[in-house]
Order: C-alpha cells, then sequence, then structure tokens
C-alpha cells in the first residue's frame, strides 16, 4: 500500500491500549472507548431484536397460527419493535459512530461533556436492563406504539415497566444530542468554519435538535401513560374520561421525528461515502446541509399523518397530508444530489460504497412509497396493512441500517486499526440486499390485497407472498452473519490498516489508525472547505 | 375471496375502488419511473466513471454543470407530482368523509373481539355484514373497549372504531359476492381472529333476509322501549308525552342546531345524544337546568344507539317523520329505574 505521507509513530498508545482493564472501560471519558461500550451494548440488541424478528417470520410462513399462540405472537411484534426502535435505531448512528467521529471530524479532543457523554451510556443500559427484564419476565403485548386505551386499561403485559425503560432511555438520547449541539457550537478547531463542516456533522446537528426537542414529549407522554395504567388517572381512557386520540397526537409528534432521529445521521454517513469513494466534493453541499435541518423542522409538523383514520377532523389531514409532501422534497434533493455527485467522479466501488449505493436504492423505494401514504385517499386503504410495515422498513432497514453498515465498514479500519476481508465483506453487502429485498418487497402486494399487519393468523390467499418474505428473511439473516463474523475475526487476524485507507479528506483520517487518546497530536488548523481533493493528496487503497 | 389461493390484486367491489386504483396507478408509475431513473444513473456512472487502476483523478469543478439550476429543476419536478398526489387522494378523503345523506344505515359495535353489527330495521349479526349492492351503507361505530378499526379492502375504505365516540364510514358496494372484513386497529390477543365477512347481494334477496331478522323489532322500536323503561319520557317530552317537560322536547330535534346555556350552539346529532346520556351535565341546552343524571353504565352500547335511534325517529327538523308503531307507545308503564333528582335542582352551575 502506497501512502504519501510517512506512517505515523507506530509504537505511541492508541485509544484501545493506553489503558488496560475493565474498569477503564466502564469509568472512561473518552468518546472514543464509550462509542465502542455503544457498538457492543446496541449490536446485542440488534440481535435480540433481530431473534424476535426470525420468530415472526417463522411463524407467518404458515396462515395458521401453528408455531405459538397469538400472546405469544403479539408479543414477539412488541419485543422486535421496541428493541429495534428505541434501543438500536435510535442509538445506532449517532452513538456509536457520531460519538466515535464527530469530534474528530471538528478536530477536538472529545466531546464537550466527556463524563456526560458516559452517563448517557449509563442510562442507555439502565433502560436496557428494564427493557430486558420486561422480555425475561413474560413481555409485553402492546405493539410499540402502545395505543390507548388498550395500553393502559387492556394489555396483561408489563407496560410499565417497558413504558418506564424507554422513558429512561429518553433521557440518553437528550444528553447525546445536548452534548453534539454544545460540542458543534464550542468545540470546532480554527479555522473550521459552519460551512467548512463534513455533512456528517450537519447532519448529526439536525439529528441533536430534535432529539433535545422531540425526545422530553415521548417522556412525558410514557409517563402519563404509567400514570393512567398504574393510579388511573384519566389522560387517554374514555372510561376515566381521556380521550384516547390525544396518546396518537402525543406518541406520533415525537416518534415521526424519530424516525428523523433514525434517517439523517445515515444519511450523513452515505454522504461521507459518496464524496469519498467518487474523491469529489459533494455535488450540493449547502443544499444537503440546509436539507437536513429542513428535514428536522419539518418533520416535527407532519404527525397527523399518522391518523388520517383515527377520526381526526377533515381539514387537519388536508394540512398534515400537504406537509407530509413538503418534507419529502429535501429527501429528494439529497438523492440527486448524491448522484450528481457521482457523476465525473473517480468512482471505487468498495465495500462502504456497495452499501451507500444500497442505500440509495433501498432508500428510494422507501420515500417514494411514503408518498403513497402521505396521500390520504390512498392512506385511508393502506394505512395498518403490510404495505406500511414495507415502507418503513425499506426506510429503516434500508436506509438507516444500510448507513450504519456502510458506517461501520467505513471507519472501522480507524476504530480498531484492521481492515477487513474485502472479498467477504463484498458478499455480505450484495446478500444483505438481494435478502432485504425479498424480504420486504412482496409486502408491498401484501398491503395493498390488504393484509392488515400485526396479524398472527392471516387468511389462505396471502400465504405465497408470505412465503417469499419469510425466505428472503432468512437470506437476509444470514448476511448479517457473515458481516458480524468477519468483522469479529478482523479485530484479531486483520490486516493492519493504514491512517487513510480510502483517501478520505476529513479530519479523523489526518490522525493514526487506531487514534491517540487525545486524537490529534496537534489540534488541526483549517484553511479550506471540506472534500478538497487535490490530486497530490489523494492516496490510495489497500 | 376464499376460493382464490393466490392474488396479487385485491377484488375491487366499491364505487370509490376504482378511483383509489387509478391513483395508485398514477403513484406506481411515477415511482417506477423514478426508481428506474435513480438506479439506471447509479448504475451507469458507477461503471462509466469507475477508478481504472491508480489514476489519480483531478478535482471536478462542480460549477460547470450549473448547479443552482439542476436543485431547482429536480426539487420543483417532484413537487409538482407530488401535490397532484396530494390533491386527489384529497379529493378521494372528501368523498369518504362524507356519506351521502338517505344512506342505508347500519351500527357496529366493536369489542374484543367481535363485530356485532346491527341493521335500523332490526336485525343483528356478528362479525357478518349484509347489505345490498348499489346502495350507499353508512355504518355508525362505536367500540365498548379499545380501538378496532373496520375495515373491507375490496372497498378500499376503513375508519377507526374508538370507545367513547361515534366514527362514521360508508361506502357503496357495486359488486355481488362475499369480502373480507378485518380489524385493521390492533386490539389485543385475538386481533387477527376479529375478522368477518360482507356478503353483497341483490335488493331482492337483502329484503328476505332482512325479514328472517331478529323479531325484536326495529332499532327504532327497541329504543323507545329502552326510552321508556329508563323512564326518559317522564322529563323529555315526545311522542308520547306531549306536554313539555323540564327537559328539551324531543321531537323534530335531530339534525338541527340548539342553542347551549353558555350561548354556545351545537348541532344535534348522534354524538350529542351520546354525550347527553351520558354526561348531561356537560352541554346543557338553554332554558334548561342541570338535572338529568348520567345514564352511564345503565346502558351498553348497542342499547345506546337504539336510543339514538329512538330519537333520530322522532322526526327530523319539522317532526312529522316518524316511524314508530303506535302500539309500542302504548307499553310506556316500566317505571324509571334511576332515581329522579328532586324538583329543587335548579341548575346549580
Amino acid at each position: 500500500m502506497i501512502t504519501t505521507a510517512p506512517p505515523p509513530v507506530e509504537t505511541k498508545k492508541n485509544y484501545l491500549n493506553s489503558q488496560e482493564g475493565l474498569k477503564s472501560w466502564l469509568l472512561t471519558s473518552d468518546h472514543k472507548r464509550i462509542a465502542i461500550l455503544y457498538l457492543i451494548t446496541v449490536v446485542a440488541f440488534f440481535f435480540i431484536g433481530g431473534l424476535f424478528a426470525v420468530l415472526i417470520r417463522l411463524e407467518l410462513a404458515t396462515p395458521a397460527g401453528d408455531l405459538v399462540d397469538s400472546n405469544t405472537y403479539n408479543k414477539f411484534f412488541t419485543m422486535h419493535g421496541i428493541i429495534m426502535v428505541f434501543f438500536f435505531l435510535i442509538p445506532s448512528i449517532p452513538a456509536i459512530l457520531g460519538n466515535f467521529v464527530l469530534p474528530m471530524m471538528i478536530g477536538a479532543k472529545d466531546l464537550a461533556f466527556p463524563k456526560i457523554n458516559l452517563l448517557s451510556w449509563y442510562i442507555y443500559m439502565l433502560g436496557g436492563v428494564f427493557t430486558l427484564y420486561v422480555l425475561l419476565s413474560g413481555g409485553v403485548d402492546t405493539g410499540w406504539t402502545f395505543y390507548t386505551p388498550f395500553s393502559t386499561s387492556y394489555s396483561n403485559g408489563y407496560v410499565i415497566a417497558a413504558g418506564l425503560g424507554i422513558f429512561i432511555n429518553g433521557f440518553s438520547a437528550i444528553l447525546t444530542g445536548l452534548n453534539f449541539i454544545v460540542t458543534v457550537h464550542r468545540m470546532r478547531a480554527p479555522g473550521l468554519t459552519w460551512f467548512r463542516l463534513p455533512l456528517f456533522v450537519w447532519a448529526h446537528y439536525a439529528t441533536s435538535m430534535i432529539q433535545v426537542l422531540g425526545t422530553p414529549v415521548i417522556a412525558v407522554t410514557l409517563f402519563l401513560l404509567v400514570l393512567e395504567r398504574g393510579l388511573h388517572i384519566g389522560f387517554f381512557d374514555p372510561a376515566y374520561g381521556g380521550d384516547p386520540v390525544l396518546f396518537q397526537h402525543l406518541f406520533w409528534f415525537y416518534s415521526h421525528p424519530a424516525v428523523y432521529i433514525m434517517i439523517l445521521p445515515s444519511m450523513g454517513v452515505v454522504t461521507e461515502i459518496m464524496t469519498t469513494f467518487c474523491s469529489k466534493k459533494p455535488f450540493g453541499y449547502t443544499f444537503i446541509a440546509f436539507s437536513s435541518v429542513a428535514i428536522a423542522v419539518f418533520g416535527f409538523l407532519v404527525w397527523g399523518h399518522h391518523l388520517f383514520v383515527s377520526s381526526q377532523s377533515v381539514y387537519a389531514g388536508m394540512v398534515f397530508s400537504v406537509l407530509s409532501y413538503i418534507v419529502a422534497i429535501p429527501s429528494a434533493i439529497k438523492v440527486f444530489n448524491w448522484i450528481a455527485t457521482m457523476y465525473k467522479g473517480s468512482v471505487r466501488l468498495e465495500t462502504p460504497m456497495l452499501y451507500a449505493i444500497g442505500f440509495i436504492g433501498l432508500f428510494t423505494v422507501g420515500g417514494l412509497t411514503g408518498l403513497f401514504l402521505a396521500s390520504l385517499g390512498m392512506n385511508v386503504h393502506l394505512t395498518d396493512t403490510y404495505f406500511v410495515i414495507a415502507h418503513f422498513h425499506y426506510v429503516m432497514v434500508g436506509g438507516a441500517i444500510m448507513g450504519f453498515m456502510g458506517g461501520i465498514h467505513y471507519w472501522w479500519p480507524k476504530m480498531f486499526g484492521v481492515m477487513y476481508s474485502q472479498l467477504w465483506s463484498k458478499v455480505a453487502a450484495i446478500t444483505i440486499f438481494m435478502g432485504f429485498n425479498l424480504t420486504f418487497f412482496p409486502q408491498f402486494f401484501l398491503g395493498y390485497m390488504g393484509m392488515p399487519r400485526r396479524y398472527h393468523v392471516y387468511p389462505p390467499e396471502f400465504q405465497v407472498l408470505n412465503v417469499l418474505s419469510s425466505a428472503g428473511a432468512s437470506i437476509l439473516g444470514v448476511g448479517y452473519m457473515i458481516a458480524f463474523c468477519y468483522l469479529v475475526w478482523s479485530l484479531k487476524f486483520g490486516e493492519k490498516a493504514p491512517p487513510n485507507p480510502w483517501g478520505a479528506t476529513t479530519l479523523e483520517w489526518q490522525t493514526t489508525s487506531p487514534p491517540i487518546t487525545e486524537n490529534f497530536e496537534v489540534t488541526p488548523v483549517i484553511t479550506q472547505e471540506a472534500y478538497t481533493y487535490t490530486s497530490e493528496e489523494v492516496v490510495h487503497v489497500v | 375471496m376464499g376460493e382464490k389461493s393466490f392474488q396479487l390484486f385485491p377484488d375491487a367491489a366499491s364505487s370509490i375502488a376504482g378511483t383509489v386504483d387509478g391513483l395508485y396507478a398514477y403513484m406506481v408509475l411515477v415511482s417506477a419511473f423514478f426508481s428506474l431513473l435513480i438506479a439506471v444513473l447509479v448504475v451507469y456512472f458507477a461503471i462509466k466513471y469507475r477508478r481504472k487502476d491508480d489514476h489519480v483523478p483531478k478535482p471536478v469543478d462542480e460549477h460547470s454543470i450549473g448547479g443552482m439550476l439542476l436543485e431547482i429543476v429536480w426539487s420543483v419536478i417532484p413537487l409538482g407530482l407530488s401535490l397532484v398526489m396530494f390533491a386527489w387522494g384529497a379529493s378521494i378523503f372528501f368523498t369518504e368523509s362524507r356519506p351521502p345523506a338517505d344512506s342505508l344505515e347500519v351500527f357496529v359495535t366493536g369489542k374484543q373481539w367481535m363485530w356485532k353489527i346491527q341493521h335500523a330495521e332490526g336485525a343483528r349479526e356478528i362479525n357478518e355484514l349484509h347489505i345490498p349492492i348499489n346502495r350507499d351503507i353508512r355504518l355508525t361505530m362505536t367500540s365498548e373497549d379499545v380501538i378496532h378499526d373496520f375495515y373491507v379492502p375490496a372497498f378500499r375504505t376503513k375508519a377507526d372504531v374508538l370507545p367513547g365516540r361515534y366514527t362514521t364510514e360508508w361506502f357503496k358496494p357495486t359488486e355481488l359476492g362475499q369480502f373480507h372484513i378485518f380489524c385493521a386497529e390492533y386490539c389485543g390477543t385475538k386481533h387477527s381472529g376479529m375478522i368477518g365477512t360482507v356478503t353483497v347481494m341483490t335488493e331482492q334477496d337483502y329484503d328476505k333476509w332482512l325479514a328472517t331478522g331478529s323479531g325484536e323489532g326495529s332499532m327504532a322500536e327497541q329504543g323507545q322501549a329502552l326510552f321508556n323503561q329508563l323512564g326518559c319520557g317522564n322529563c323529555h317530552a315526545s311522542l308520547i308525552n306531549k306536554e313539555t317537560g323540564r327537559c328539551p322536547n324531543l321531537n323534530g330535534l335531530f339534525g338541527t342546531t340548539v342553542t347551549l346555556k353558555d350561548g354556545s350552539q351545537v348541532r344535534f346529532d348522534e354524538a350529542y345524544i351520546r354525550e347527553s346520556v351520558l354526561y348531561p351535565q356537560s352541554k346543557i341546552v338553554a332554558g334548561y337546568d342541570d338535572i338529568m343524571p348520567t345514564f352511564k353504565g345503565l346502558l351498553t352500547e348497542d342499547g345506546l344507539l337504539k336510543v339514538v335511534e329512538y330519537v333520530k325517529s322522532l322526526g327530523t327538523k319539522n317532526g312529522t317523520e316518524t316511524s314508530v308503531p303506535s302500539a309500542v307507545v302504548e307499553t310506556s308503564t316500566t317505571g324509571p329505574t334511576m332515581p329522579q333528582q328532586p324538583k329543587t335542582g335548579t341548575g346549580n352551575k
């Protein structure tokens, strides 16, 4: 391999081996180590959530309820949703990749509040313990949406514990968001103006705004739910004088923006990967940056599109419908800018790039099918069917997880100083892409046919498509397992990674792999825009 | 439904199904176009601009390809296409939200995990709905427990069924046959068992089917029996009790707008009747006192719907329309089961 700079001092301790022992990890305030703590725990939750997905797809391979009973099935999809949304998707990119990369990208030694950063992880763990308690003690069957009055007066699962788990976990997201916002404002290296920031930082800044402003609402909502269920104080159940639809408004006021908490960081990752593997400045820097902000702002104004059939006013429905179309435009702008970035670039189809391209494909389908659901008359037919399931899995799995996988593969050499197998990683990326499409594309047809979501037993005419979907899920699962195996393998046996294996231009690549605890020997001074590729600077890949 | 083992497209059996499918076709075309465009561009660029060997690229000046113009083009075109989706969808939604006048009335009560259905004429059924073809059917729906959702995919429509309030849904079946009813809002253990069948029949078959009904009289008749049993007529003037009582005369009130104590106005409709029976103190008609006790707990949701039907049958606007046979009128002998409020209850508001 060729690098233009002489290899940095190899003997210097890096953040991984500067201190030894479990205690040094559990009491660390190094953003990189905290990112690794998150990586381990968040991925563990991903596999628990994934296990439930496997069980769901196994049950749905036949129309009859022959694997488990209805109560158990209902708990499966509830636990799948709660774990994947609150304990995987929301923390995945910000808490792992954001934590690791964001301070380095802005030339900082750490986040603004390193101890609060560690506190965030402990809060996440505490919320996770509640959730595991719910899981082990018998589960909860409300769906991850906790609709009232079912959740407050009728469910016989561990609703209070599950609600408290999410309530507690919310503070972790709030603190991480706050930490990022302050860090971006206060810790940028000399010369790093706002419009010189990498777009990953813009995406995380927008995400952090949603986390700080939105998460308190879900916390309050779940708290009210716990009060009603535990103490019968009437907020939502008409039997106590409450309004069941009020819950839906409050829930989606957070949970729709939460979708953007999941997808915006992923878009940030894709922008970084596209620019690096095209060796070209991202097309339309300011448009990509401001589209992140626009998504964050407009994302707060569309929650009512989850309530079109809930008895919400027709006129409210119209307002929410038109705003939902408007929030789609910034996403379209991003997709077109990524494609324009490829134009006349110097494209290298390394593994992270495969994931980025996969992201564009799947997110496009996810976004376009969102247009169906934003349309009032179409939504009435499609809402609460498998069409919705397919749509949001295209956005969250096809979008957010493809971005997460791309980011992990992109920064893996930086995080651990090792390279993974190029061959196996490409095999896994393609397997995941194929498996994903086979799993979820048939569900669009199921949805238009009218198969409702959360059905344990279904009419026989839906079986063929369900079998296809289950088959796809097994391929998808194999893809994730391959990725897990070679990544873990690379930690011990992987080839040593150079500081900048991809020839990227952002600051995190200008230091050693893995970085030293302080990130940089000398605080960098920035004199030019982000992503300035000059022919001399471009280094070659492994 | 039923016989077919595999389908890729649902039956279209209502007057709006064709419009919804038309909008769907438009959206599928737009989506397919953009998906293909993006896929082709990404693959083409990935191949055409693929880095060959160790060739170090020259930085490209991005402004050379008219950045601003492109940004505008690829924002405005999708926005325009989207707004068509919005307008088309909104117009369908308006149609769906406004049941035509003189629709056939059917009442639906959702309950974990069954659909209880009552026809205005008196027939009752569970998890089945028999309706005549080419007639507008209006469902008035409520739930006894959690939120349900009455969904008929072949009719392309659904609406949530909520506890504590009435929601409506309407459709006009255009095909004979049997179609699925699904509960589309997750409602607990046997959510996926809360399914049923709509049977669309010819007008003649429907009349025959109605004739084999419950034998309990029409809903309004059953509602009148409840009205009498609960002593409502002792205070409310009605067809039976012509004296102006201590409470509003219900004759001819349905569909009108009444003025409340605080000067505001409210439409005298199903929701208002329901609210006034369960929470009488919340909206008191001007000129009357707060003397009516709540009937919460004394009436099931089904029973409440019957009372509502009875009050509706007392006539709309001019108070002439009535379907109550006089024979039933004479049976008002059952005493009130609620203790009467003392007459001195002169409005403590």
